[in-house]
């Protein structure tokens, strides 16, 4: 659980309008302008060269280093390995010592923030100073960056305005041109005197010794121009092997960071060159360890070495864009962020962040170096759970879960006494739904008769196919409304569904909170379940539940070395389809046809986070809609999260909300007075918005639209 | 090639000239040192590194028209200048970059410390983007190899596009058709 210090810091951020409006506009800009600059690219064939050539430098990293050290030291520069961040420092210092270096200019390296090597050098009497704009900016302000490319996003014209009149004493207007020309004169000076300058680089070639950096201010030329001494502090994992092989990074770093097609300067350094003083430069490459070779040796974790540093995790993040850098990270923020805290400072650093990700997988999508940030940040989450164990609530929780007579019978008990044992009592904490947190939303009532019961009344006709429906614990417990129009549509395209009654929670509740032990205990029961009938398909209309039974299963078994259940996780993973997917396969083969000539009006649809990017199933719904007889009309950021996120919702209500605003903004803008969507986790955090604002605007899943539109 | 590099670089706010042969584009580089008032006082001189366009052109004939333009070309004197003359060795059309073999820090000077960077290029010189880059040039010739696209620019206070931090404010490429000989 997160400490009340960080819930506070949550709440602050969340208060911050000039942080929430500066981060909304940017990351709704960033979406367009990314599209926009990366057209008639195949972004997937781009990114699976970039995670190769990053992928095989990750597993060569001792080689490539050598490789490197030794093409680089051929050219003049001297090449040194440290380890810790310690030695970094203490390098930099005694030769600080050595030189008589007394000012020293920087160019923007997150290496460096992340040993925080200013105070260090500070501290040993040296002036220190960043060039690049943001980092100067966050420099004056003693602040860390709060996003990887853009440090001092969060802060306005005037606080900027504010820190630079300070600086040189002189009341200065908010005017941008007119600061940004201050921080050219100021910083100027510094570089004509800098006795050293210390930059990053984006890219080490081990092939030639080469060093590519990328600016747009023009600082790192400067920096690694003028003065006498270059010093390029380079974590590991900026090595790739070739010289070929930085063009596809070049390609997309520029697009993915900040939507341009490429950085004003772009600076290739191997080895030394002469100063303009006629003697050659004094080059000192350090390449930086600090655990990224421990990274790459872990089996999961090596992926994270992909980064190429874009930060286009953050820009895309539903999270980020509410709470920013200061609370969503330390050094490094945001999704990859959270991840490298956990490495490069230490595991339980990253604790409270690692909650915040609410797993709707946008990053995953995004990513240039095709890193599953979401699954990184689940296994951290497990880790943790692993080193510290679980809360007593969430023991005591999952402790019913896993048990699935005594968890359905507490829900039951629940639809009797609901609004006292569900508000006060502990069953308020199970999975998903008896959530007292009504504040902003409407919370539906647990159903009288869950699915489980209702199903035992419904009669089928006996057809030559045969499915077994998977429900998950909304529809069961919440919704059979939209389990008994699935029977009804499956029957119509010839399959009887069965409900085997063993199925219980799919388990994501338990892994998303690290509890992989019980995600596994879930995964055994519900396999059990399911493959104990002779069924051609199994359908669910949860897009969690199905990316459950289709993916997670096997990766719980796979993480926990649980072998043995592999061919039967497997069995029921290729069985496994989702509604929208299932159904339009039934129309295209003909088993399913809609009736014809319906105008049935105007509809929006939401996407899922995880039909659309764990099922990839966004064209199927709206299909079907359309074929319906339904004039689809999209909402803006119709695929980004609702802050349901199962039990998110009820541990950063605060976020949530926000999130669902967000959302529901979106939908009454169309003016249409439908929306759709495939997931009753989805409907029912919506449906809840929706009806605490007295909008109305109906709210359906997919399967409720469809089953009496169909011949 | 030439169009797809002009829309490219003009879209980053690079400006770009054609220029049939070396005359005109001498002209026209005269008549911008005319514009900016290129005179011999600090902050209004113009540098320009010695490069193959020079072959041919009398230096101290220019000097004299323009007091103010150094060829020798030194950290003090590219600080205090407007205007930084090179000429570039490539450029990139997919994305309106020039690229320069950067190794001699002088090339540096007159492109990073000046106000306002005419880059020449040779029509010819145009590459179709960075992996054709990549093959044509390796880093055994090139110590600092530098590409360039548009003038310098910051969007770190809110975002807001700003042109002119730490490099040139204005970048004017200069594509010669014919440059006249090999270079």
């Amino acid at each position: 659980m997160a400490s009340t210090e960080f819930k506070k810091s949550v709440d602050k951020a969340l208060q911050n309008s000039n942080l929430g409006g500066a981060l909304g506009r940017f990351s709704e800009a960033y979406a367009v302008a990314r599209k926009k600059a990366y057209e008639g690219i195949d972004f997937e064939q781009l990114r699976g060269r970039i995670a190769a050539i990053k992928g095989y430098a990750a597993e060569h990293l001792d080689e490539l280093a050598d490789q490197f050290t030794k093409a680089a030291t051929a050219r003049g520069a001297k090449v040194i390995r440290a380890n810790s961040p310690q030695q970094v420092k203490d390098y930099i210092s005694n030769l600080c010592r050595e030189k008589g270096v007394k000012r020293i200019v920087k160019s923007k390296s997150m290496a460096t923030e992340e040993i925080h090597l200013n105070q260090h050098l500070i501290a040993q009497g040296l002036q220190v100073n960043e060039t690049d704009l943001g980092e100067w900016i966050i420099q004056l302000a003693g602040q860390t960056p709060s996003h990887m490319v853009m440090p001092a996003i969060h802060m306005t014209r005037d606080e900027v305005a504010d820190l630079f009149s300070k600086e040189i004493h002189e009341r200065l207007s908010n005017d941008i041109p007119k600061l940004v020309k201050v921080a050219r004169k100021e910083l100027r000076e510094k570089f004509l005197r800098a006795d050293m300058g210390i930059s990053g680089a984006n890219i080490a070639i081990a092939e030639t010794g080469t060093l590519a950096i990328v600016t747009n201010e023009g600082n790192a030329r400067l920096t690694t121009s003028l003065p006498n001494i270059h010093v390029a502090v380079v974590g590991l994992e900026k090595l790739i092997p070739t010289w070929a092989d930085a063009a596809p990074i070049l390609v997309a770093l520029p697009k993915s960071a900040t939507s341009q097609q490429l950085t004003s300067y772009v600076s290739f350094i191997t080895g030394v060159t002469s100063n303009d003083d006629g003697s050659m430069k004094d080059m000192h490459i350090i390449l930086m360890d600090n655990k990224r070779t421990e990274m790459a040796a872990d089996p999961i974790f090596k992926q994270a070495l992909q980064c190429i540093r874009c930060a286009s995790c953050l820009n895309v993040c539903p999270v980020y864009r509410l709470v920013g850098g200061h609370v969503f990270g330390k050094v490094y923020t945001g999704g990859i962020g959270t991840i490298l805290t956990a490495w490069f400072d230490e595991l339980k650093k990253s604790e409270e962040i690692q909650g915040l990700c609410i797993q709707c997988g946008n990053c995953k999508q995004v990513c240039p170096g095709k890193i599953d940030i979401p699954a990184l940040i689940l296994e951290v989450r497990r880790r943790l759970v692993k080193e510290k164990g679980q809360s007593m609530t969430q023991k005591a929780i999952f402790s019913v879960v896993n048990n699935r007579k005594l968890f359905h019978g507490m829900l039951r008990a629940a639809s009797k006494v609901q609004g006292v044992v569900a508000r006060e009592g502990f069953i308020r904490h199970l999975p998903l739904f008896l959530s007292d947190l009504s504040e902003f939303r409407s919370l539906p009532a647990i159903a009288d008769k869950p699915f489980r019961d209702v199903f035992d009344t419904i009669s089928q006709p006996v057809l030559p196919r045969k499915v077994a429906f998977y429900s998950g614990c909304l529809i069961d417990f919440a919704y059979p409304g939209m389990g008994e129009k699935l029977v009804k549509i499956l029957n119509k395209a010839g399959y009887n569904v069965t409900f085997p009654k063993a199925q219980t929670c799919c388990g994501a509740p338990a892994r998303y909170n690290g509890a992989y032990e019980v995600a596994a205990g879930n995964a055994t029961d519900n396999i059990n379940a399911l493959l104990g009938e002779d069924v051609d398909y199994v359908i669910s209309a949860c897009p969690t539940c199905t990316g459950a039974l289709k993916n997670e299963f096997i990766e719980v078994y796979e993480s926990l070395g649980n072998r043995d259940m592999l061919p039967k996780a497997r069995r029921l993973a290729t069985k496994t389809v989702d509604f929208s997917t299932f159904v339009k396969q039934l129309v295209d083969e003909g088993k399913l046809t809609f009736k014809e000539g319906r105008s049935l009006g105007r509809i929006t649809y939401h996407d899922s986070c995880h039909l659309k990017r764990t099922l990839h199933a966004e064209k199927e719904p709206r299909q079907l809609l359309t074929l319906a007889g339904f004039e689809l009309d999209e909402m803006f950021e119709c695929d980004m999260c609702c802050g349901m996120g199962g039990s998110y919702s009820l541990k950063f209500p605060e976020i949530s909300k926000p999130m669902l605003t967000r959302k529901l903004a979106n939908i009454k803008a169309t003016g249409a007075p439908v929306v759709a969507m495939d997931c009753p986790g989805c409907v029912m955090q919506i449906k809840g918005g929706l009806d605490k604002d007295g909008s109305p605007v109906a709210v359906k899943h997919t399967v409720e639209l469809l089953a009496d539109l169909l011949e | 090639m030439f169009e797809l590099f002009k829309t490219k670089a003009e879209a980053v706010s690079a400006e770009v000239h054609r220029f049939a042969g070396k005359d005109q584009a001498l002209d026209f580089i005269k008549e911008t040192f005319r514009k900016e008032g290129v005179a011999d006082t600090p902050q209004s001189y113009a540098v320009w590194t010695d490069c193959p366009f020079l072959k041919g052109v009398d230096k101290d004939e220019l000097a004299k028209e323009f007091p103010g333009l150094k060829f020798n070309v030194t950290r003090d004197l590219a600080e205090k200048a407007k205007i930084g003359v090179t000429q570039m060795h490539w450029a990139l059309a997919d994305t309106g970059t020039v690229v320069q073999n950067s190794t001699d820090p002088r090339e540096r000077l007159a492109s990073s410390l000046t106000w306002i960077h005419l880059a020449i290029l040779d029509t010819g010189a145009i590459l179709p983007d960075m992996t054709t880059l990549m093959e044509t040039v390796h880093p055994k010739d090139a110590a600092y190899l530098a590409l360039i696209s548009g003038p310098s620019r910051t969007a770190d206070i809110e975002r807001v596009l700003t042109i002119g931090v730490h490099g040139p404010e204005r970048l004017i490429i200069l594509c010669i058709d014919d440059l006249g000989g090999h270079n």
